[in-house]
């Protein structure tokens, strides 16, 4: 049993066969098909503008399996994210406004040319290791921003308005019709980045990011399997940009920043690197803080709490940035505390419910079971 | 034009050089990039504003609590966050160093909101003395003479004190410096001390050129680790002179080529830095063992 790694830090807990198991096992499906029906019904149940909500979750979702991808499965930091998002969301709109391509092929062709850019950023990183490729992935994320924000092809600081969409001859103009597209592209991603996982793609990420060296030695091409893992969460994160367009309806550079970038990151350390479910928890639990942040006054308890305290010791005006503080101190806590995060809590509970049932069992194991 | 141009890049690479310097001290030491030394600084020097502004003390007063406050960030950020992680991966501490930042920035918009802020200071932008053709704001002057010395110092510090020699050999390798006395631990908390003393002064002289708001240092940050780059993020002596490289290439680039971009180039330079040697101009490369 291998999901007993108390102190690895982002080791995956199961190993490649407990991986299949699990995926083709007759209970995953039917879990599977619960959370379609689940995801279905939602939007008929809530109130309209919680829908938005959903959306921009959803959103969220697929930049944090676009993180998984980079940071958990391949151990590449990324500090550029939002460029991605910027870059998918307007590579959707010019080429919807200014050559009238269809919605769909403008989302595809938004995830290839942030795929391009991921290959490109990629490229300095088959010679850079941790520190040296965060720094220049911080770089290339303001950098784009920076030439938005001062080409009129981009709209400059103004933004862009994005035109409405079809789908062959479906016009998508509530939030509830936006939900289906935006919630489906999502579901299918999840799924494609979860069988990414086990196949011989998603173990030569694994292996180069346990140990680079053990991997070239083991036949992996490094060099190919870096920029390729750059490029799919590149790619993954543009789509995730282009229906970002789609739901806010205007984009500007102002959106896409550097707090951003860091938010992406923190979506997946809080839900659990490496792991695709930790990923999205992670990432619904962020992106929600993310766009509640404006409203936090609103909150039940909590919120008239807040403001008495901002008011007397901090400002009123600055209580929006508190989500920051939130999202830091998650960070900071996840990786003192528990650095799997989420996931890495769900083991240790399925292990305090083990132990309690057959302490003996496992007591004799673990003398020998020590890595 | 030309001299004008250097004099400028000069100043600007004062700042990256001082950031730079703050960067290289702390990596030499634990082998982590603090992103969080930008929003360290930002805060510090929310904390001098808040001295000029609602306590309406003396600029030597309020920027000497920023420094001691500074200090005391820095320490702090080492001995209850740093060191006390489970698993100090390069991955984690990274990320460590991430959330510290977001939560200082968040912290600071919070307490002051997100309005800009005029930064009252003793020298103006926008007086100017004149160097036969060259013309150049004594803050500006202030900006190179400070930032001259403060390095010089720092130099100084580490080439000629008992405290400074056991940094350095706590860079080198922390277990022969403790079999040879010296405290390691308490030498990591205080590089970092001194470190975050080194990029307030560097936020302190941004203040007043731009305005005071929580994304003051966001520029100043990704300047100074791409002048570290440059320079080689192992050497200091190397990564204060890629600090006033950078500013001179930057305003040489704005200067004849565009404005616009000028911002761009840092990352450029790092990208090609990288790609094509990267330990820094005057590093020397540092082989990663299995």
């Amino acid at each position: 049993m291998n999901d007993r790694h108390i102190d690895v830090v982002i080791e995956p807990t199961r190993d490649h066969y407990e991986d299949i198991q699990l995926f083709t096992a007759r209970g995953s499906w039917i879990k599977l098909a619960l959370l379609l029906v689940v995801l279905v019904s939602l939007p008929l149940l809530l109130p309209g503008y919680r829908v938005f909500t959903l959306n921009y979750m959803a959103v969220f979702v697929i930049v944090g399996l676009g993180m998984n991808v980079l940071v958990g499965y391949t151990g590449q930091v990324s500090l550029g994210h939002a460029g991605f998002l910027a870059i998918g969301a307007y590579t959707m709109v010019l080429l919807m406004t200014r050559l009238a391509v269809p919605f769909p092929i403008a989302l595809v062709m938004a995830g290839c040319v942030s795929a391009f850019f991921g290959f490109l950023l990629g490229l300095p990183a088959l010679r850079l290791a941790g520190p040296y490729l965060a720094i220049a992935t911080l770089g290339f994320g303001l950098a784009v921003t920076q030439i938005i924000g001062h080409s009129a092809l981009f709209g400059g600081h103004m933004g862009l308005v994005v035109p409405d969409a079809m789908v062959g001859p479906f016009p998508l103009s509530g939030d509830v019709s936006k939900y289906y597209v935006i919630v489906g592209i999502t579901f299918v991603l999840a799924l494609g980045v979860r069988n990414l996982s086990v196949t011989r793609v998603g173990r030569a990420f694994r292996a180069i990011r346990d140990s680079e060296i053990a991997a070239a030695t083991m036949g992996v091409d490094v060099a190919y399997y870096k920029t390729l893992s750059f490029a799919v969460s590149a790619a993954l994160t543009g789509v995730a940009g282009g229906l970002l367009a789609l739901m806010t309806g205007f984009i500007s550079p102002g959106v896409f920043t550097f707090t951003l970038s860091l938010m992406f990151l923190a979506m997946v350390v809080f839900g659990g690197l490496s792991s695709i479910t930790g990923a999205v928890l992670g990432s619904i639990v962020m992106g929600y803080l993310n766009l509640e942040m404006d409203a936090f006054q609103e909150l039940p308890v909590l919120g008239p709490a807040l403001e008495g305290f901002s008011a007397r010791f901090m400002s009123t005006v600055g209580l929006p940035n508190f989500g920051w503080v939130v999202t830091g101190m998650l960070i900071v806590f996840t990786i003192l505390l528990e650095p799997r995060g989420l996931y890495g809590l769900w083991i240790r509970a399925l292990d305090t419910m083990k132990y309690s049932k057959s302490a003996d069992a496992e007591l004799s194991r673990s003398g020998s079971g020590a890595d | 034009m030309l001299p004008q141009v250097l004099a400028s890049g000069l100043s600007a690479g004062s700042i990256y050089a001082l950031m730079a310097l703050a960067l290289v001290i702390t990596y030499k030491t634990t082998e982590v990039p603090n992103f969080a030394q930008g929003d360290m600084a930002m805060v510090s020097a929310f904390i001098a504003y808040m001295f000029l502004t609602d306590f309406e003390t003396g600029f030597i007063f309020a920027f000497g609590a920023a420094l001691v406050f500074a200090f005391l960030l820095g320490v702090g950020f080492e001995v209850l966050l740093l060191r006390r992680m489970r698993k100090p991966t390069h991955l984690n501490l990274i990320i460590m160093t991430l959330g510290f930042t977001l939560a200082l920035f968040g912290f600071a918009g919070w307490k002051w909101g997100a309005d800009q802020r005029q930064f009252p200071f003793p020298v103006s932008a926008n007086e100017v003395i004149r160097f036969g053709s060259v013309s150049i704001s004594t803050l500006s002057v202030a900006t190179i003479l400070i930032a001259g010395i403060l390095m010089l110092l720092v130099f100084a510090f580490f080439r000629f004190t008992k405290l400074g020699v056991a940094m350095q050999a706590t860079q080198q390798d922390p277990i022969a410096a403790r079999i040879n006395g010296v405290p390691a631990r308490a030498v990591v908390g205080l590089t970092f001390g001194i470190s975050s003393v080194i990029g307030t002064v560097a936020a302190l002289l941004t203040a007043p050129l731009i305005t005071l708001d929580p994304t003051l240092m966001w520029d100043a940050l990704l300047k100074g680790f791409a002048a570290a780059v440059l320079g080689g993020l192992n050497t200091p002596v190397g990564a204060v002179l890629g600090g006033y490289l950078l500013g001179v290439i930057e305003n040489l680039f704005g200067a004849y080529i565009s404005v616009e971009f000028k911002s761009v180039v840092a990352f450029l330079i790092i990208v090609i830095v990288l790609w094509f040697r990267p330990s820094g101009l005057f590093g020397r490369h540092h082989e990663r063992k299995v």
